[in-house]
């Protein structure tokens, strides 16, 4: 262009335009290759992820057929069965005292398993970020081992620990420490217990991935201005691994509120949670649109604890910048 | 960045404490640890048990493995379960390759968060439900078309291997360097010979990772494949689930001993393919 000299102001704007609109194109195009790239993968994910949610949505109502399955007819029993039922004898409602404490205890233990992963798994993180960098690898992968192994035969090994003819209590027998084996398998503390050991290198590993951004010098300041070793993790590092704590606690929370495998081998049919609630409603109760409302209700408490994890991270993002 | 931890351990030796301890944090992570793994031991102590108690020791003896290797269902579950994963954890990294291709290397664009969204659902919703979800909708399928096999349990572990599998290759893509696949464009290559000899080399060691990754998940799954699967179609953990009902004998120790050294080696080369990539 400049080898003509200056060209006429409209002709600039007309060669720019143009220019513009090819780029627009193009980047068009690229967008377009981009889209189909994905969408072997969005299809499947479709048709077995998020499509069978929203098939699961009608479901939930419609009345439930005598033998499993359902009928074609709109009803809400589903939902109301959630939280109510009606007496069979006089027609009174009440509130269904077996789905409100499942309900209770699925979120109670979740928040107890969080917690105790927190307790642990905090100075894990802590420590193996303290590590000299090329053994820290070496310890992830000690962490990430369990991680990886069978949720089932880990809950199983836990099983047979605690059982009454398991290791623990024929130990305790055998040296004379008590004379009945003690109940653990099918208690609430079980399922803990369980949860807890399945669950807790879902907390460490976020933890880490904070922390192994921490500048130690920050500490190494704490110090020098006399804060004790306590002021110095509650003050300095604390806050700055808490996107980490916070992510942590939300990957150990979510899969505990819906945990199946773990409740149903070590609580057994009384001590159950939310998720074998569910399944039971497909299984022997068989209540489909119950069983829905119900998959349905986990999912909206699941979401619930998502936006907050959002929205916290959000904030501490905005506290960082401001 | 890494390093800066670091920066104050030349003077941890001539201050009176070490920067980085804090009390009991040590002794509790050593904690932790060792709960990680002691409850493994005894699972696989007693694999080897020579009675059939899984408290008493009564001698060491392959015996449990035998009657494992021996047992017909274990060997038909066994089976189901290694050509179930081996299917969907192909199929789910070729869909992951092709869609962490489509959401990587150019500027973001309109919509992609929602594919993120999508590819991400099954690591936000709970598998029960998911589970449930797929029953309902496979029971329809299996009452009007009558078809039964193990193409159901395909497409669901299929779907729920994909984000699995998508994570790793994703990762090695965005640290990709785009500029070699604009070198090879400039010399003349198309845009085949450029995937094949240059995108596809390069990205290798992250398919491998999201291969195996979405191999483990898939033979570990319980929970949907107890859901959807017809009957007869129990896959290695279904099985071992259903026989933790009846009188529990070392064989299901031998069998879950196996299972954990499968996972144990995949996840160790896992380990070393990432660590390549970094």
């Amino acid at each position: 262009m400049s080898a003509h000299g200056q060209p006429a102001p409209t002709q600039v704007a007309a060669s720019e335009d143009r220019a513009g609109f090819t780029a627009e194109a193009a980047r068009q195009t690229e967008v377009r290759r981009h889209v189909l790239l994905s969408t072997p993968a969005l299809i499947v994910l479709f048709c077995a992820a998020s499509g069978p949610l929203l098939i699961m949505l009608v479901y939930s109502f419609l009345s439930a057929g005598p033998y499993g399955g359902i009928e074609w007819k709109f009803s809400i029993d589903g939902w109301f069965n959630v939280f109510m039922q009606r007496d069979i004898f006089n027609d009174t409602l009440s509130i269904a005292d077996a789905h409100v404490s499942i309900l209770w205890r699925s979120i109670k233990l979740s928040l107890l398993t969080t917690f105790t992963c927190f307790v642990l798994g905090f100075p894990t993180a802590y420590f193996i970020a303290t590590r000299p960098p090329d053994k820290r690898n070496l310890w992830l992968f000690f962490v990430t081992i369990p991680f990886w192994t069978n949720l089932l035969i880990r809950t199983f090994a836990i099983m047979e620990l605690i059982r009454n003819k398991g290791v623990i209590n024929t130990a305790l027998t055998s040296f004379g420490l008590i004379d009945e084996p003690i109940q653990m398998l099918y208690t609430d503390f079980a399922v803990m217990v369980g949860m807890t050991y399945v669950y807790l290198p879902l907390m460490v590993l976020p933890i880490y991935a904070s922390m192994e951004k921490l500048d130690f010098r920050l500490v190494e300041a704490g110090y020098d201005l006399y804060a004790t070793r306590f002021k110095v993790l509650m003050r300095i590092i604390v806050p700055l691994v808490k996107p980490g704590i916070v992510a942590g606690s939300i990957l150990v929370f979510i899969p505990a509120l819906g945990a199946y495998v773990t409740p149903r081998i070590l609580g057994g049919g009384l001590h159950m949670m939310l998720g074998n609630l569910i399944g039971l409603q497909f299984g022997q109760g068989r209540n489909w649109p119950l069983g829905a409302a119900l998959s349905l209700t986990l999912l909206a408490l699941v979401m619930v604890a998502l936006l907050i994890y959002v929205r916290g991270a959000n904030k501490s993002e905005a506290g960082r910048h401001g | 960045m890494v390093d800066m931890s670091n920066s104050s351990q030349p003077r941890m030796h001539r201050r009176p404490f070490s920067v980085v301890t804090q009390t009991g944090f040590t002794e509790m992570a050593v904690i932790c640890f060792v709960l990680l793994y002691a409850p493994l031991v005894p699972l696989v102590v007693y694999s080897f048990n020579a009675g059939s108690s899984l408290a008493f020791w009564e001698g060491f003896s392959f015996r449990w493995y035998v009657a494992a290797w021996n047992n017909e269902m274990v060997k038909d579950v066994t089976i189901r379960s290694v050509y179930l994963a081996s299917v969907a954890s192909v199929i789910a990294t070729c869909l992951a390759t092709l869609a962490a291709l489509g959401t990587t290397r150019t500027k973001p664009y309109k919509g992609l968060t929602a594919i993120y969204a999508m590819i991400n659902q099954p690591l936000m919703v709970p598998e029960i439900v998911t589970a449930v979800a797929l029953l309902i909708l496979f029971a329809g399928i299996k009452q009007a078309t009558d078809y039964h096999g193990m193409a159901y349990l395909i497409i669901a572990h299929t779907a729920f291997c994909i984000p699995f599998a998508y994570l790793p290759i994703h990762a090695r893509l965005e640290g990709m360097d785009l500029t070699l696949e604009t070198a090879a464009a400039d010399l003349y290559a198309t845009p085949w010979q450029t995937f094949r000899r240059v995108t596809l080399p390069l990205a290798w060691p992250g398919i491998l990772a999201g291969g195996i990754l979405a191999f483990v998940i898939s033979l570990d799954d319980v929970i949907i494949t107890q859901l959807v699967k017809s009957p007869g179609q129990n896959t290695l953990p279904t099985y071992m689930l259903g026989q933790l009902r009846r009188v529990i004998t070392p064989e299901v120790n031998a069998i879950a001993s196996v299972l954990l050294a499968v996972s144990v080696v995949m996840v160790t080369i896992f380990f070393f393919l990432n660590r390549k990539n970094k």
